[in-house]
């Protein structure tokens, strides 16, 4: 008797409708592979474009509407989200033409005073409003049974969350069992589904840094994108290496490939370790140079960041000042 | 599905304007010629070097007469009897040591003069040529005081007066890959820059002056193909090295038929740049346009030929045409330009002819739309389909940013069309199957072969040609060795 | 009246940083003529224990650096040591009793042996290596690799400067990383030299000093099994059979002691290096 899996619309179409392990893996094994030693060399092309003047100021501000802002401790409490709303809502109060960043990203059980602290400002990004993601299915191990992880899902959206960020489980990847992997992805998105038939947004976060090689982040990009996630997301940002140009480009290509096959959109999303300007930048020209300028939009393309924001500020600082700025003039948040 | 906004046609692709200063250049209005360690008049008039890119006058530059170059020649016989050669190799090697780091540190100038005066994007003289430079200096600096390991046996020699003569394609470049292992063996050296670049060069004897080299070990005479010829010819000369045309290599081989002079030559090529079906294809993808724009495809071990594999050949050409789309066109001293300017109004109409010749026999042309500047000279990368064997354009080099794609369904069948040219320099393999890369590697008859990379080098790695493409290498162990002669020679 | 001078401090170097003995302990260090020159550290075996770890934690980034860079490195401690090179011929001749000529000839010397193995970093695979024709259808291919960490017995009782650069040079072309204890009598060019080397670009951990006795620090080192070579060139006055015998239990490589300065070679460098030698198959089908 073959390994039926759980049913997604996107794998069905491509693989048919005898959607088994072992097909999957089949799809998987046989995809291109990737020689690291050129992926890094492009990623570090890209990474040479100098972007000047009026494309950088464009820059800065697309970099922050496209910023999840992200408190993820043990630590967290209502008054230090409820500070984080306040900072994604007015990054720089000394400048009221900053725009506001994405979205806000915290623990499933933080959702309640994320929403309430945003209050009228919860929306769509595309409106001008702040997203609530949410982490979710036992982030960032995700070592904990699937019901578990589809209550906390449930939670999460009942809550309010717009968005989850489920991790998938990197045990089942590297043993081989792909179909598992796959059927989590497929629940969870399920878990997204409100009542009224709509959907909380999926990214699913590989965690590259403990998937090790680039062949490995080729095969789970495309195992989540026909599992039915909506972004792709790097990492938990709890394991070095997060977020690399490398790996991110490979994820680009990906979505970009996938977007040829079929013309559907998925978004990308590198988290952890992009703290400057500078670092955040060269993603942009590498999403526009490998997919294209369409993605610089926030339903197809997030910064998982913290530390970030203030540097953008900084740099939007000394482009408005014509001198260099310093700490004491952005916002803790 | 969410709604996805269109674009909102900021175009942030179109990247702002991001000019490299050019106010780090301090250019003489005229240069003379670099003999015994001054700059003199020559005496055989002069000539202007411009910027191919907006055609613009850069500099006089002396044009060395035969009495010039007799006296360049006497200079650095003088210099190798009376200085070079009684100097201990740990000395000649604290030169070379000294040379590169003078190239270091005025690295973003030479860069931004070979840019201004080749045409190519300052992104490739800054990151890829000038550093190339020094490290071949450095590496060549380790040797001199260590020719006993050169495989020569103990006590190897100099050969003595060596006459060099480069080409535009690299120039600064091209003059290390020849200055640096003469003198590293002991040999002093009589350098002809090519026509259309030689700045750089006249810079570079700058350098020399500051290194505090003796006077006569280099030498440098601008000037054209007379020149060459002349200071080839030159009874005086013990070694000749040239990189250039297969058309011009013929006719030195000529030249020193019969004489004492050894040669070396480096010539054209038309290599294969091979992608099997395993190949990673986006690296491939990325290898190719390597293979065949970097430097605008005036490379001698350009991959001017793709075999693409013919199960793959559809989207392999479709991805490469995505590909191509984001490549930049435009001024070679803005940083974000990835194609520059054609380095001369001959080798644009020299490219162009044989790009209407390939439409003629039936190819199907595909160009980049880009915006070509008024002035200067420019050519779209271009790739043509449909090429076969038979076709000019797969059997003649061109030498700028024209691809032409055949397809092969076997890897016997890659290699029989690999090996079938005259020219033997270089060849591309992308695989993920490493028994077969080793094999394929072993069949080809070129000289360099890179496997899933293209146009890499370094001066631990020897580099040269097969049949048509040449004889000798350059870098290395190998590369050295052809400037010394064992003991009892 | 003349300006009163500023004595300077000799520690040890490890891991990059100059720590004192983590004994305490010092020893007085004189000119030949009798003078105090300075009070030098006495290294204890848990400082040679810290040095090894020191070296082991440097082994991956050294030996993962391009030959190029280290080339680059290696010649950069020659330019620094050339630029100091008064100060180190002042030293020599005060601890060694030398006129300052015969001290600026060791110093002359030392520079250019630092600069004669910084030129084989990127060589030396060329000439030791090789591609292997074997009889199949097998690409093969050796390499020399870097063994790993080498401790060194400096020489001793002559060329306080030259005699530990001779000895440690080589060892750093292929990769390894280094613990050396320096001449116990003229131990302060031993640590003027780790200045130079900590403003060098030589990653902290490649080149640990340690200044006391070779009598109570070899046994230590030859025995370690952390350390995967043991060069006993200035060793000849100690026990250094014995200190062979112990590093046999870990079958490390062993150099024996040389009377005098062992010069410049080659093999000095292939010494420290293992043979790698790795088959590929070969087959278009």
């Amino acid at each position: 008797m073959q390994n039926v899996l759980a049913p997604a619309d996107r794998a069905v179409r491509l693989l048919g409708g005898d959607l088994t392990e072992r097909s999957l893996r089949q799809h998987l094994e046989g995809l291109s592979g990737v020689d690291a030693v050129g992926l890094e060399q492009r990623a570090a092309g890209l990474g040479t474009r100098s972007i000047k003047t009026t494309s950088k100021a464009w820059a800065l501000d697309r970099i922050i509407e496209l910023i999840d802002l992200t408190t993820l401790e043990g630590a967290d409490t209502p008054g230090k989200v409820r500070s984080l709303v306040a900072k994604a809502l007015v990054p720089d109060s000394a400048d009221p033409t900053t725009p506001r960043v994405a979205a806000v990203c915290v623990y499933g059980d933080m959702v309640p005073v994320a929403v309430d602290a945003l209050g009228a400002a919860h929306g769509d990004p595309d409106d001008g409003l702040v997203s609530v993601a949410a982490v979710a299915t036992a982030f960032p191990s995700g070592r904990a049974s699937l019901p578990v992880k589809i209550t906390d899902t449930r939670d999460a959206v009942a809550a309010g969350a717009d968005e989850i960020d489920m991790v998938i489980d990197r045990g089942a990847f590297l043993a081989g069992n792909y179909g598992t992997v796959f059927e989590q992805i497929v629940a969870v998105k399920e878990a997204c589904r409100r009542d009224d038939g709509s959907y909380a947004s999926l990214k699913v976060i590989l965690e590259t840094g403990e998937l090790n090689t680039y062949d490995n982040v080729r095969r789970a990009s495309w195992l989540s994108i026909l599992a039915g996630g909506d972004f792709i997301k790097t990492s938990t940002g709890k394991v070095s290496p997060a977020a690399t140009l490398p790996v991110t480009l490979l994820m680009l290509e990906a979505v970009r490939d996938w977007h040829r096959l079929t013309g559907e959109y998925v978004g990308v999303k590198p988290a952890g370790g992009i703290r400057t300007s500078k670092d955040a930048i060269k993603y942009l020209v590498t999403v526009a140079e490998t997919v294209g300028e369409q993605w610089l939009q926030p339903h197809l393309f997030r910064f998982g960041a913290s530390s970030l924001l203030n540097d953008v500020l900084l740099q939007r600082q000394k482009l408005r000042t014509g001198h260099y700025s310093g700490p004491d003039y952005v916002t803790i948040d | 599905m969410k709604d996805i906004q269109p674009t909102d046609g900021r175009g942030f692709l179109e990247y702002a304007p991001a000019p490299e200063s050019t106010a780090i250049l301090h250019l003489k209005d005229s240069y003379g010629l670099f003999i015994d360690g001054e700059f003199r008049d020559g005496s055989g008039g002069s000539f202007s070097t411009i910027s191919p890119a907006t055609e613009k006058k850069i500099a006089e530059i002396a044009i060395a007469s035969e009495a010039d170059v007799d006296l360049a020649v006497a200079a650095a016989r003088r210099a190798y009897t009376k200085t070079w050669s009684k100097l201990s190799g740990a000395d000649r090697g604290k030169y070379l040591f000294r040379i590169a780091r003078l190239v270091q540190e005025r690295a973003r100038e030479l860069a931004v003069a070979e840019s201004l005066d080749n045409g190519k994007p300052i992104k490739e003289s800054r990151d890829v040529d000038v550093p190339l430079v020094a490290a071949w200096f450095f590496y060549y600096a380790g040797w001199a005081d260590k020719l006993d390991h050169a495989g020569l046996g103990a006590n190897p020699r100099a050969l003595g007066v060596a006459a060099q003569v480069i080409p535009w394609n690299f120039p600064l470049l091209m003059l290390a890959w020849k200055i640096a292992p003469a003198l590293a063996a002991g040999n002093t050296v009589v350098l002809k820059p090519a026509e259309t670049t030689p700045l750089s060069a006249l810079l570079f004897a700058e350098i020399l002056q500051q290194a505090d080299l003796p006077p006569g070990v280099v030498n440098i005479v601008t000037g054209a193909g007379e020149t060459g010829a002349t200071l080839v010819r030159h009874p005086d000369v013990d070694k000749v090295a040239f990189t250039g045309s297969t058309g011009v290599g013929r006719e030195i081989a000529k030249a020193v038929a019969g004489t004492h002079k050894k040669v070396t030559l480096e010539l054209g090529g038309k290599a294969a740049n091979i992608v099997f079906d395993d190949a990673p294809i986006d690296q491939a993808v990325e290898g190719i346009v390597n293979g065949i724009f970097f430097n605008q495809g005036h490379v001698c071990c350009a991959g001017s030929r793709l075999l693409v594999q013919e199960n793959i050949h559809d989207e392999v050409v479709d991805r490469l045409k995505q590909r191509l789309s984001t490549l930049r066109l435009g001024d070679p001293l803005d940083k974000n330009t990835d194609i520059g300017a054609i380095n001369s109004r001959e080798q644009l109409e020299r490219i162009r002819t044989l790009s209407d010749i390939g439409e003629q026999e039936g190819a199907e042309r595909w160009s980049v739309p880009c915006e070509i500047p008024e002035n200067g000279f420019w050519f779209a990368p271009t790739i043509f389909t449909g090429v076969t064997t038979s076709s000019r354009i797969a059997r003649e080099e061109i030498f700028g940013p024209v691809l032409s794609v055949l397809t092969f369904r076997t890897p016997a069948e890659a290699i029989a069309k690999a090996n079938n040219t005259p020219y033997g320099l270089s060849a591309g393999i992308w695989s993920d199957k490493g028994s077969k890369i080793l094999a394929v590697a072993d069949q080809l008859r070129a000289g360099v072969i890179w496997a899933n990379t293209f146009n890499r080098f370094d001066p631990a790695s020897p580099f040269g040609g097969y049949k048509e493409s040449g004889y000798g290498r350059e870098g290395g162990r190998h590369g050295l060795a052809a400037y010394l002669k064992g003991a009892s020679a | 009246m003349s300006r009163l001078a500023i004595p300077k401090t000799y520690k040890l170097y490890i891991g990059g940083k100059f720590p004192r003995s983590e004994s305490g302990r010092s020893y007085e260090v004189t000119a030949a003529d009798g003078a105090f020159l300075a009070n030098a550290s006495l290294a204890s075996r848990k400082d040679a224990r810290d040095a090894v770890v020191a070296a082991r934690a440097a082994v991956s980034g050294w030996a993962g650096a391009t030959a190029y860079n280290r080339g680059q490195v290696l010649y950069r401690v020659a330019e620094v040591l050339e630029g100091r090179r008064a100060q180190f011929v002042e030293e020599i001749a005060a601890s060694e009793g030398v006129t300052a000529a015969v001290a600026a000839r060791q110093v002359d010397e030392a520079i250019d042996t630092w600069v004669w193995y910084a030129g084989w970093a990127d060589k030396f695979v060329q000439v030791a290596g090789s591609g292997n024709p074997v009889a199949g259808p097998y690409f093969n291919l050796s390499v020399p690799e870097p063994t790993g960490v080498v401790a060194i017995v400096a020489p001793q009782g002559e060329g306080s400067l030259l005699g530990l650069v001779q000895a440690v040079a080589p060892a750093l072309v292929a990769g390894n990383t280094v613990v050396v204890v320096a001449d116990e009598r003229h131990p302060l060019s031993a640590i003027s030299l780790a200045e130079v080397l900590a403003t060098s670009d030589l990653p902290g951990g490649v080149v640990n000093v340690l200044t006391g006795s070779p009598a109570e620090i070899a046994p230590w080192l030859a025995s370690h099994a952390d350390v995967n070579a043991l060069d006993l060139l200035g060793a000849g006055a100690l026990e250094w059979v014995d200190l062979e015998i112990a590093a046999a239990d870990t079958l490390k490589r062993v150099l024996r002691p040389e009377p005098g300065l062992p010069g410049r070679a080659l093999d000095r460098i292939l010494a420290f290096t293992e043979t790698k030698t790795v088959w590929h198959t070969k087959s278009t089908i």
